[in-house]
């Protein structure tokens, strides 16, 4: 005799170790199925775009730190941009090619916090986590080289960067880049060839090309079903023109791809910082400014780089003042996140959390 | 290569073909469709073949005091173009746009947000309700008139 079930929901977050900050998912389940998904979010709101009106063109850099925290490089980037495109701002090439480094080996640390959490989530507790973060407190010894600070770094500002790196800099991200790849082959090692994960992030958690690209999905998740869309190379910003690197692209789309991609991706940042070493000129690293930034009254830009996670740009409208008119914020955590109810439902409560993990949605980010 | 932007005169021509009487204002640079048209203007550009729009980058609304306007991006990842639409709805109660979600389920958050925060609503949108802030929240506050509360 068949056995009467009906459906349960169970509430996940907003304080729950695998939602990867505060994020609450109602989820329904029939058995062990999820039937259902409903995201909750707004609990890190800190109304940035609305304080970004109230603070004048160079104070919002320190407001951009605090969107995706574990990427704070890629988003001071993207607002110099903006700003730079909004008052026809040429940067000086020392100052493209230290942002570039320094994007790149914020893009690393941020894959290593998305990998080691993978891991995390699938029930290796604690030590390879430690082992990512263990690497990505090089990165942060390095930008604290760099800017005196680890993770808010307001190391960019429109026209350039800070300061030009302090001359015992160089030779410690020379040991970085010695020691690196070595240490990414041995992680590789550890996950591609260990059955126990393959078994549960192969075909788990597949999102389809045609899907994605119309949720506006952007960044490794999107190359990992298969499209070479890398704003990168699309729309190339800074010094990336004359730099080489290959865009990996993962075929089926499931976790797999996504971590490949990310290791891969990791493999290439190391390389761009390499050429980026090489190829450095001396000279000015910021551009001479004024004090207080006045853009033209109706000026209007959009900022974008690639961020770690994907698209975020940065939609400035300026009123002739000193603060923005309306300063956007195109946050791909945000839009990737759309993509949820596809990554969920069908699939087992185990695989829940690691399809979650898998987009590497920051809450700092999705919130604003 | 970089990401290109459409002509906008070149643009307005080719969707007036298709839609008589579906730009409101164009500038050099700005292109303006009248709101009851947008997303059959959307609709139009993401499944035209020689522009193939089929990428939303982004929505956000500005308040510009007398009327709101709404600013869509969006690129072709076959040609790598991309170009903004505009849209103005006057007024300051709850004015209405038509919901693009049909079109790009992408639009989804992005007209909640702007609901939640800017207030503007989104007609078609099958569950337009706040996102960020909670439902009973005084107000939209990146709305310019919008009072900060006075003690907290």
């Amino acid at each position: 005799m068949p056995i009467r079930t009906e459906p349960i929901t169970v509430n996940i977050g907003p304080q729950h170790p695998s939602t990867h900050g505060v994020f609450r998912l109602r989820v329904t389940f029939d058995g062990e199925m999820i039937v259902d998904v409903e995201p909750i979010f707004g609990y890190l709101h800190r109304g940035t775009e609305k304080l970004a009106e109230e603070r004048n063109y160079t104070q919002i850099v320190t407001l951009t730190d605090r969107l995706d925290y574990v990427a704070s490089m890629t988003n001071n980037q993207a607002y110099c941009l903006a700003v730079e495109r909004l008052m026809g701002i040429e940067v000086p090439i020392r100052g493209q090619y230290l942002r570039v480094m320094a994007a790149e080996l914020q893009r690393i640390a941020s894959h290593l916090v998305a990998t080691g959490f993978l891991l995390q989530d699938l029930g290796a507790l604690g030590t390879p986590l430690m082992y990512c973060f263990r690497e990505r407190e090089r990165i942060l010894d390095l930008f604290e080289m760099l800017c005196g600070a680890r993770i808010t770094v307001s190391y960019m500002r429109p026209g350039g960067v800070y300061y030009d790196a302090p001359e015992d800099f160089w030779p410690a991200l020379d040991r970085f880049l010695d020691y690196m790849p070595s240490y990414l082959d041995e992680l590789e090692q550890l996950l591609a060839e260990n059955e126990i994960i393959l078994v549960r992030v192969r075909n788990v958690g597949n999102l389809p090309l045609d899907r994605l690209i119309a949720c506006s999905a952007s960044g490794p998740i999107l190359r990992a079903s298969g499209l070479a869309w890398d704003w990168r190379k699309a729309d190339p910003y800074d010094v990336y023109d004359g730099l080489e690197f290959d865009v990996p692209v993962g075929t089926n789309g499931d976790n797999l791809d996504r971590f490949w991609v990310r290791m891969q991706e990791m493999r290439q940042s190391l390389r761009i910082v390499r050429q980026c070493v090489e190829q450095m000129p001396p000279g000015p690293v910021r551009a001479e400014l004024p004090l207080v930034l006045r853009p033209p009254k109706g000026a209007e830009s959009y900022g974008r780089v690639e961020s770690p996670k994907g698209e975020l740009g940065f939609y400035l409208i300026s009123d002739g003042g000193i603060s923005p008119y309306r300063c956007k914020i195109r946050s791909p955590s945000l839009l990737n996140l759309t993509m949820i109810k596809d990554l969920l439902i069908g699939w087992k409560l185990a695989d829940m959390i690691v399809n979650l993990g898998s987009i590497d949605i920051n809450m700092g980010e999705v919130d604003r | 290569m970089m990401t290109s932007f459409l002509d906008v005169g070149e643009l307005a021509q080719h969707i007036q073909a298709a839609y008589p009487d579906s730009v409101e204002e164009q500038t050099a640079s700005h292109l303006w469709i009248k709101p009851p048209l947008i997303a059959d203007v959307c609709r139009f550009l993401k499944e035209d073949p020689e522009l193939k729009l089929e990428f939303l980058n982004s929505i956000s609304a500005v308040d510009y005091i007398d009327h709101f306007e709404v600013v869509y991006l969006m690129t072709s990842f076959e040609f790598n173009h991309s170009t903004f639409l505009r849209t103005r709805v006057p007024g300051r109660g709850e004015p209405e746009v038509p919901s693009v979600i049909e079109i790009w389920p992408g639009a989804d958050y992005q007209e909640r947000e702007i609901w939640d925060l800017m207030g503007v609503r989104f007609e078609g949108h099958p569950n337009m309700k706040r996102i960020l802030l909670w439902e009973g929240f005084p107000g939209h506050p990146l709305r310019k008139d919008f009072q900060d509360a006075v003690e907290y």
